[in-house]
């Protein structure tokens, strides 16, 4: 018999946090393709970057912190971090874009808090906003789907900012739909009129749609293992278009259709993959359904009304401060004391 | 019936299906007994026998000392051979005091009045008195006394007697055949308990898997023709077995939080203490022996076992065709509560529903321990509905009052938060630890309460005495001024004094002690008996 005193309970561990960041990076894999096959191979240099900058300035702050560094490093959060802010960048932006973003996700956000499960703010979405607020040029380089290089001319672009022969930046890179709608409906174009143009498709924006879609099929698969819970991005979801469909409802040639909110951007990756962060996010079952709604609302604030084409990064940090606040006043009622009757 | 539920849980594998379609075996009787004098919930018993004596099973050789104590009886007859700490089940893995008994194999009843067969007649409180001198305690896994909890039921109106079939754990299947070979003698003890109680209505709750037991209970209900006696499977979600969330799955209630079953009308009782009650009320056989489910990889011939209480672990183990190979946890109690032993030389106790030896690959040692990423699994399975995750912070750093604000005592330690945890923290460990931490931060309040008082008691006295002095060292000063007086006065003088001695004894002696007002009449004999004790050496010097 072992000499170690172990505690109950006895059975074998039923989950690793490990195995649950493997699973989400692999949901993100079908949307990760998929903006690939619209936006080009800028997605997947994006994504190396990134990915590399994460585990490296992971383990070099576990290393100066005096912690175990391949022990930590085996939990892939920092893996996840650098994918997630990877995928809400433009594939056309130069090299030092994702790597500046990665660093201060996992250096400041991340580590300098204490790493993973002590930080307040989502780390991936702190990186982003630092950028969206030094580098707001860089931050608009989208191709047009299906309208970006090829692989070298990606890759010259990107690390030596070169451009083809006889290209301008201007002609590659377009406004994201998100973007135009905001431009336009600003300036008082009816939404009837920007339906020609292909800003649309189906359902949402063109391209972005198919996007969106696989990002939420992903984040129902991380529903189905039990990865995430249902209260956030329901909540989120549920209040975006609720928004939206008040709204357009009242004045339908100045708001956009709710299935618009919801398919373009980076609405189901936010949902699905960015808000439920654990560790950022609120923890009681109640106080979930309310941070994810507060996200929701804010999003569509920040697209419709604020400076900003897409909001949902705002709107998790912005949260993010309030989800201590919303767990104190969301706590369960504790079996046995039924408040007021009997 | 409409069932209810309770938030989170968890659906574990059973384990069970082996030993729950294995007929009872008996352990036979062991060379030496080794029986605690604790093996209950409240006050050890009072040893009663001496080394060297003879004993007779079913003898009751420790007494149960104050209200909420159980006595002790002998399992076999045989010698006593000695009183002293012995290593018994406890997590701490401390000795404790037992009572050593080496058996004659005679295994020799000692022979008693007849049982109370005629129970129908016989008042509750006598009952109840036969209850608690036959040494019965909940054998569902807490221990304690039953005449307690019974006792202080019978004067709440109880509408519904609650008799829980649903085993606690996985693993374990005692009750489950408990149940399939002894349902007449469990319908018997549910009729005591009705006539002791007089409950308006009584479930009997199984588990849904537990077909064979349903069959054998069900025929023994038909039996008994009574109405308001029936019979319910519950779904198998652990932990469906813990009393508070048996109730609400048949009633849709809740226990109240810091109260009772009996606070709203039901009391619970687990099938081998209600087949207990049976063998002490109508066989006149006080608890000396149960049945234990024991098992695991561990075993050859996993089953269950009837033991005598005070056979040490490795005697069932043996019964059971021994280990079958190298173990790396033996448990008593299931997998999600019970606690590592150490040692199979420990005694099978009133507690003991199992024994469970485990491999390495069926138990590994936990991976190690992670940040917490706040991903709330924990708060999603408790039944409590706590927030496990608020409970750990606070417990790890120290921060006990904000744990008591979430709840702490309201943990039933379940492990089910700690099961699902994907950062492997040993959570209930916290838990635990915080709950010893603030218990013993109460006692030393306590204590220094306590002492507060005293100390208040002795500034109070030393005071008194102080103004006695003085008065008596101004009387002699007035005595000698009175001196001068012509003479005739002075006899009066004298005799004035003397009086005034008198008075000012009386009034001493009627000086109160202070702060008695919240003390026990017991205390308060004490206070009084030293108050006249340090009267005493005042007389003497006043003189």
């Amino acid at each position: 018999m072992a000499s170690v005193n172990y505690s109950s309970p006895h059975l074998p561990a039923s989950g690793s946090v490990n195995v649950m960041m493997r699973q989400v990076l692999l949901a993100l894999l079908p949307g990760a393709v998929c903006m690939t096959w619209y936006f080009g191979p800028g997605v997947i240099s994006n994504l190396l970057l990134a990915a590399v900058t994460a585990v490296c300035a992971e383990a070099g702050m576990l290393a100066l912190r005096g912690k175990p560094v391949a022990s930590t490093l085996v939990d892939s959060s920092a893996l996840v971090t650098g994918v997630l802010l990877a995928l809400a960048l433009p594939p056309l932006a130069p090299w030092w874009i994702p790597v500046i973003g990665t660093l201060f996700a996992i250096v400041v956000a991340k580590q300098l808090y204490g790493g993973l499960g002590f930080n307040p703010f989502n780390p991936a979405m702190a990186g982003y906003v630092v950028l969206l607020i030094s580098f707001p040029r860089e931050l608009t380089l989208w191709p047009a789907p299906h309208a970006g290089l090829g692989l070298t001319d990606t890759l010259a672009l990107v690390f030596l900012n070169t451009l083809p022969s006889g290209a301008a930046l201007d002609s590659i890179t377009m406004a994201t739909p998100m973007d135009i709608v905001k431009t336009r409906l600003g300036l008082k174009t009816a939404l009837s009129d920007l339906q020609d143009g292909g800003l649309f498709g189906l359902v949402g924006a063109n391209g972005w749609e198919w996007v969106n879609f696989w990002f939420l099929l992903g984040g129902l698969w991380l529903l189905k293992a039990r990865v995430i819970q249902w209260h956030i991005p329901v909540s989120m979801l549920g209040a975006l278009a609720g928004m939206a469909l008040v709204f357009h409802l009242l004045d339908p040639e100045t708001y956009t259709f709710p299935a618009f909110q919801l398919f373009s951007g980076a609405a189901m990756l936010g949902a699905f993959f960015i808000a439920t962060d654990p560790v950022s996010a609120s923890t009681t079952p109640r106080g979930r359904l309310v941070y994810g709604a507060g996200i929701g609302i804010l999003v569509y604030i920040i697209r419709t009304w604020g400076g900003y084409p897409e909001g949902i990064a705002f709107a998790v940090l912005l949260m993010n401060m309030a989800a201590p606040t919303i767990d104190h006043y969301t706590q369960p009622r504790v079996f046995g004391n039924r408040g007021d009757e009997s | 019936m409409t069932l209810h539920t309770f938030h989170g849980g968890l659906e574990l594998p059973g384990h069970r299906e082996r030993t729950a379609a294995t007929p009872i075996r008996q352990a036979g009787i062991p060379p030496l007994l080794v029986l605690p004098l604790l093996q209950h919930i409240g006050e050890p018993a009072e040893c009663l026998v001496t080394p060297g004596e003879r004993v007779l099973k079913g003898q009751m050789i420790a007494a149960p000392r104050g209200n909420i104590s159980a006595p002790v009886h002998a399992s076999s007859s045989g010698t006593v051979v000695a009183v002293e700490p012995r290593p018994f089940p406890h997590p701490s893995g401390f000795a404790a005091p037992a009572i050593i008994i080496e058996t004659d194999g005679r295994d020799a009843w000692l022979d008693a009045e007849h049982g109370l067969a005629n129970y129908h007649q016989i008042d509750a409180a006598r009952l109840l008195d036969h209850i608690r001198r036959s040494g019965i305690v909940g054998l569902g896994g807490a221990g304690f006394p039953t005449q307690v909890k019974l006792g202080s039921s019978v004067y709440h109106n109880i509408e519904l007697l609650v008799i829980n079939g649903a085993e606690c754990e996985p693993y374990i299947s005692c009750d489950d055949r408990l149940m399939q070979e002894r349902a007449a003698e469990v319908i018997e003890g549910v009729r005591i308990l009705q006539h002791i109680l007089k409950p308006k209505r009584c479930i009997i709750a199984l588990e849904k898997l537990m077909g064979a037991a349903r069959n054998a209970m069900q025929a023994a209900v038909d039996n008994a023709a009574d109405e308001t006696i029936s019979l319910v499977s519950i779904p198998d979600i652990y932990p469906s077995g813990g009393e508070r969330q048996l109730i609400r799955i048949l009633t849709g209630k809740e226990v109240p939080s810091q109260g009772y079953p009996a606070d709203i009308g039901m009391l619970c009782q687990n099938i081998g203490t209600t087949a207990a009650v049976y063998q002490a009320v109508m066989h006149n056989r006080p608890l000396v022996a149960r049945i234990v489910t024991v098992t695991g990889a561990g075993i050859n011939r996993p089953g269950n076992i009837e033991a005598l209480i005070g056979t040490p672990f490795s005697g069932l183990i043996e019964a059971c065709g021994g280990y079958s190979g190298a173990i790396e946890r033996l448990l008593m109690g299931g997998p999600m509560m019970g606690f590592d032993v150490h040692t199979d030389r420990v005694p099978v106790i009133k507690t003991t529903n199992c024994i469970l030896a485990a491999t390495r690959e069926e138990m590994p040692p936990p991976p190690p321990e992670q940040p917490c990423i706040r991903c709330s699994k924990c708060t999603d399975v408790c039944p409590a509905d706590l927030l496990p995750q608020q409970l750990y912070w606070h417990s790890q750093s120290g921060n006990l009052d904000a744990a008591q604000d979430y709840n702490l005592f309201d943990c039933i330690e379940c492990g089910c938060c700690a099961y699902v945890c994907p950062s492997h923290i040993p959570l209930v460990q916290y838990y635990r630890h915080s709950k010893a931490e603030i218990w013993t931060r109460e006692k030393q309040k306590q204590a220094s309460n306590t002492a507060r008082r005293r100390h208040e008691a002795r500034l109070a006295r030393l005071e008194r005495i102080r103004q006695e002095r003085t008065e008596r060292l101004a009387r002699k000063k007035q005595a000698l001024e009175t001196d001068a007086d012509p003479a005739g006065d002075k006899k009066k003088a004298a005799i004035q004094a003397a009086l005034e001695r008198v008075r000012q004894k009386k009034a001493a002696a009627d000086i109160a002690p202070k702060n008695v007002d919240n003390l026990t009449s017991e205390q308060q004999q004490r206070i009084r008996e030293v108050e006249a004790r340090r009267q005493h050496p005042d007389e003497d010097t006043g003189q």
